[in-house]
């Protein structure tokens, strides 16, 4: 079963089709790159998906649900989670809060509770410290709990957003350019724990990335987009061989 | 009859807030700063032309050539002490609270040079009111200079901001100071030299402002501040059109408020005014709505 | 390891806030103590309850700048809506039951009643940001200001009558009475403010705050302040949340009020106590102790409340001084030429120090807005 369907999906900026007539199908537990030139739309095909834009045509299903047009914080309670492409961390508040607030619709409780320190309160919030300790570990942050996100070096932060929006408890994940700025040796373990958090979370990951090492290492299909249009679609090792592909991104 | 008489001189008062609202906008469209501190220079070319002319005796225009050149000085003193040095703060507050600061502190230093007794200003105009319709419509002298002083103005900064080295270097700045400077533009000097031409166009503003309505005190120059604040957010704020619209319908508003509606209510309507403007149009009149990338 | 590390950082502030109730009760103490022994002016008497005023404006403006990250202009509005609200209702029903009870009620009805003035306010304003938002709402602050300036309420056997011109339009009869007089405000409200008083709803404020900030919502509201589009992606109801902490400062404004106007006998609004200059005033105490540090605010309404009067005896010159200080702990405090400096001077004297949070944060974080 499809766990995302996208069919004809354009979004025009004055008069210029950022994305036009873009498909994807992902099925549950794929792991799916979008790859493509500086420019091509990547990201506004994200900012289509979690509802920052809003499509001028085409649909958007998720687990068969309509999702096209709804709010971004409706978007996330649907099951969609994403980072981005420069990091927007919540620089002044600690690590560990910056997942409390991912858990934040999942452990609900009172404004009241909170104000007086009911029982609810502390319930929850015992349950949310554990939890976000949880996640943080996966990530190898967990020692870093207390730190402010700003104070984290550069790779960390990039793990603490994924880890933030995996506290959501998505469905999909959309990871914007998560190697962006890493070395070699940060880019293959990125690529360990995204196969981990597939696995562990049983998660569906479609990510943007340049790095074709990451790329044909873990996607197990692709998307390429030129000038907004799909270049071309399929399992990786085909795209990747396209001599299409090749020529947008070498130039002829 | 009446309308008119009472819409020139919302034009008139609209010319002086239109008049301050250009420093205010200048300095925000380039040191993204709102300098509370500029009402309180208008006060200072206030007292200075009074020093000068009813004190000292020396013609007008001696008093207000004497108020832009200590206007101008002082706007870019408070600039290099006060601002420059939080230019680059943390929090853009730091600044305007510092210019709070410095507003406190020009009232203060007036309170103790003047003390706290209303001035009885002298008009620095000598022209005639001009009567027309057999003298049912008479314009005051003031009113009329006070018109043509702001469309002078207004021609002059378009002009300036258009057309010369300095103007675009001003324009750039306020695009992006980084990528002026790599364009070597002198950021520093271009943000003084913005913060001089307020301040003198404040000296103007205050002559004017207290020539319509001559008294004066430490606090003269607060309100009319603020509401210029409201008439260049009100035209969009940064925009140097806006702020001449802004201002003018500014006036206009207040003056026809104060007649038809209610004279206590008048400040109060002006404001109601800016809240619908800027929530049926955020940014203002004239002002470039912005989105935030993602 | 993990679950200490967790365990730790909530009494860490537990422990924060634990000092900063702390520091009010021993000064309440200290202050009684002083008062019983006859060591304090009277000049100085007067000033307890403006201290507790100004503290807890500052503390709930602090809520609103930052802890929500938004400019408000337009906090004394919401002080005078608390007040005007409480008064009104004290001069209602004095003697229609005991004092404590309606003095009680009086604080809030002006908590509700600011409050709900902040909804209305919150939900057309919030969507617009920075200087703007700080323009609208010095615009409301102004036009609230200025309507109960023209507000006329009566009451006679018939009940109660409206006018927005003068007191004649109320038509009142002979046993009416002028309950708010338009400019002249409201007279003879009873005088139920003290210093215990005020120091209870600090208290309660800062209890209202601190935990708010340390819960769940705390944390939804920090968010948007920080990255408001990474909060919507998690689901965070900006909205909702920028609302909540807007009124629930408001509110607090609000309380302030009551306070006020039951400490003086003559309630007008003038541009002085409820004007933008108020606000302004209050938006200082906040920068200047600490933008989001609630320790910081109250320190600095109290300094910066107390140092006019204790330079009194320099008569003139005393709120000159008082201008140039501002000016120059704002340079010192916040120039990044003067943070640097006083970064490396604590380097050099506390090398063993640790930085773990904070203090790096303001010096280096001078980039701009991302723009992808």
């Amino acid at each position: 079963m499809a766990l995302l369907e996208v069919k004809n999906l354009t979004i025009s900026f004055g008069g210029l089709r950022a994305v036009d007539d873009f498909k994807l199908t992902i099925k549950k537990g794929q792991l799916y790159g979008l790859i493509g030139p500086n420019g091509a739309g990547k990201t506004t095909v994200f900012n289509l998906l979690t509802g920052v834009y809003k499509p001028d045509e085409g649909i958007i299903r998720l687990e068969e649900k309509d999702i096209t047009g709804l709010k971004t914080i409706e978007i996330n309670k649907a099951g969609i989670a994403r980072t981005f492409q420069n990091i927007r961390l919540f620089k002044e508040l600690s690590v560990l809060d910056n997942v409390k607030v991912g858990l934040h619709n999942n452990y609900p409780y009172h404004t009241l509770e909170g104000i007086f320190r009911l029982p609810g309160y502390y319930r929850m919030e015992k349950k949310m410290n554990e939890k976000a300790m949880e996640l943080l570990k996966v990530f190898d942050l967990d020692n870093e709990a207390d730190y402010l996100a700003a104070n984290l070096p550069y790779g960390k932060q990039r793990k603490l957003e994924i880890a933030r929006a995996l506290a959501t408890d998505p469905k999909l994940l959309l990871l914007d350019e998560p190697a962006a700025g890493m070395n070699p040796n940060e880019t293959g373990e990125l690529m360990d724990t995204i196969r981990f958090v597939r696995k562990e979370f049983d998660m569906t990951v479609l990510l943007i990335e340049h790095d074709m090492k990451l790329v044909s290492g873990i996607c197990e299909e692709l998307t390429v987009l030129n000038f907004g249009r799909i270049l071309t679609q399929g399992r990786t090792a085909d795209v990747l061989n396209d001599p299409q592909v090749i020529t947008a991104y070498l130039g002829e | 009859m009446s309308f008119i008489s009472y819409l020139i001189n919302g034009i008139s008062l609209g010319s002086v807030y239109a008049i301050i609202a250009l420093g205010y906008t200048m300095v925000y469209g380039i040191a993204k700063m709102l300098n509370f501190a500029h009402g309180d220079v208008i006060m200072v070319g206030g007292f200075a032309v009074f020093t000068v002319v009813s004190t000292c005796g020396l013609p007008p225009a001696v008093g207000i050539l004497v108020a832009v050149v200590i206007c101008t000085a002082l706007g870019m003193v408070i600039e290099r002490v006060a601002y420059k040095p939080l230019r680059n703060a943390a929090s853009p507050l730091a600044v305007l609270i510092t210019a709070i600061g410095v507003s406190y502190l020009l009232q203060n230093v007036a309170l103790l040079v003047f003390g706290a007794n209303t001035k009885s200003f002298t008009s620095v105009v000598s022209i005639q009111p001009l009567k027309l319709a057999d003298g049912k419509l008479m314009i005051s002298g003031e009113t009329i200079v006070t018109i043509i002083a702001g469309i002078i103005i207004m021609i002059c900064l378009t002009l300036f901001v258009n057309k010369t080295k300095a103007g675009q270097a001003m324009l750039a700045v306020s695009e992006d100071k980084g990528a002026a400077q790599l364009m070597g533009i002198n950021v520093n000097g271009t943000i003084a030299l913005t913060f001089a031409i307020g301040s003198a166009l404040a000296a103007v503003a205050g002559v004017l402002l207290c020539s319509s309505y001559p008294s004066l005190t430490p606090y003269t120059g607060a309100m009319p501040g603020i509401k210029a604040f409201v008439a260049a957010v009100f035209g969009g704020i940064g925009s140097i059109p806006g702020a001449m619209i802004g201002g003018i319908l500014l006036g206009i508003i207040e003056i026809l408020g104060k007649a038809y509606i209610s004279s206590q209510m008048a400040d109060a309507i002006v404001f109601a005014v800016l809240i619908v403007v800027l929530l049926v149009k955020p940014t203002g009149i004239l002002g470039k709505n912005i989105q935030e990338k993602v | 390891m993990n679950k200490m590390n967790a365990k730790l950082k909530l009494s860490k502030t537990a422990k924060s806030n634990a000092i900063t109730y702390l520091i009010v009760i021993v000064v309440y103490l200290a202050v009684q103590i002083l008062l019983a022994g006859g060591h304090v002016s009277s000049l100085m008497e007067g000033l307890l309850v403006p201290l507790c005023i100004y503290v807890m404006l500052a503390v709930s403006l602090n809520l609103t700048v930052g802890i929500l990250g938004e400019l408000s202009l337009g906090h004394a509005g919401f002080m005078c809506v608390g007040a005007f609200a409480g008064a009104f209702f004290s001069k209602c029903t004095q003697g229609a039951m005991p004092d404590g009870i309606r003095f009680f009620l009086a604080l809030v009805l002006g908590a509700v009643a600011a409050g709900v003035f902040g909804i209305i306010i919150g939900i057309p304003v919030l969507r617009l940001k920075g200087d703007y938002l700080a323009i609208v709402t010095l615009a409301f602050g102004e036009i609230i200001k200025n309507l109960v300036n023209v507000l006329y309420i009566g009451r006679d056997s018939d009940g109660f009558h409206f006018s927005m011109k003068d007191s004649i339009s109320l038509h009142l009869k002979e046993d009416g009475e002028v309950l708010i007089n338009g400019a002249q405000g409201i007279t003879g409200t009873p005088h139920d403010a003290s210093f215990t008083v005020g120091i209870i709803l600090i208290l309660l404020s800062l209890f209202i705050i601190l935990n708010l900030v340390n819960s769940r919502d705390g944390r939804a509201i920090m968010s948007i302040r920080d990255n408001r589009i990474a909060a919507e992606s998690v689901g965070i109801n900006i909205t909702k949340y920028k609302l909540m902490a807007f009124s629930i400062s408001a509110s607090i404004a609000g309380v302030a009020g009551v306070l006020y106007a039951h400490n003086l006998s003559t309630l007008t609004a003038l541009p002085k106590n409820f004007g933008y200059n108020m606000s302004i005033m209050i938006l200082v105490f906040v920068v200047l102790g600490g933008i989001g540090n609630i320790r910081g605010s109250i320190l600095a309404a109290v300094i910066l409340t107390l140092l006019p009067e204790l330079l009194r005896g320099l008569s003139d010159y005393r709120m000159l001084i008082y201008a140039v200080v501002l000016i120059v702990m704002m340079l010192f405090n916040w120039s990044p030429k003067a943070v640097a400096w006083k970064e490396s001077m604590k380097e050099k004297y506390f090398s063993g120090f640790q930085k773990k949070t904070g203090a790096g944060a303001s010096a280096v974080n001078t980039e701009k807005k991302e723009v992808k």
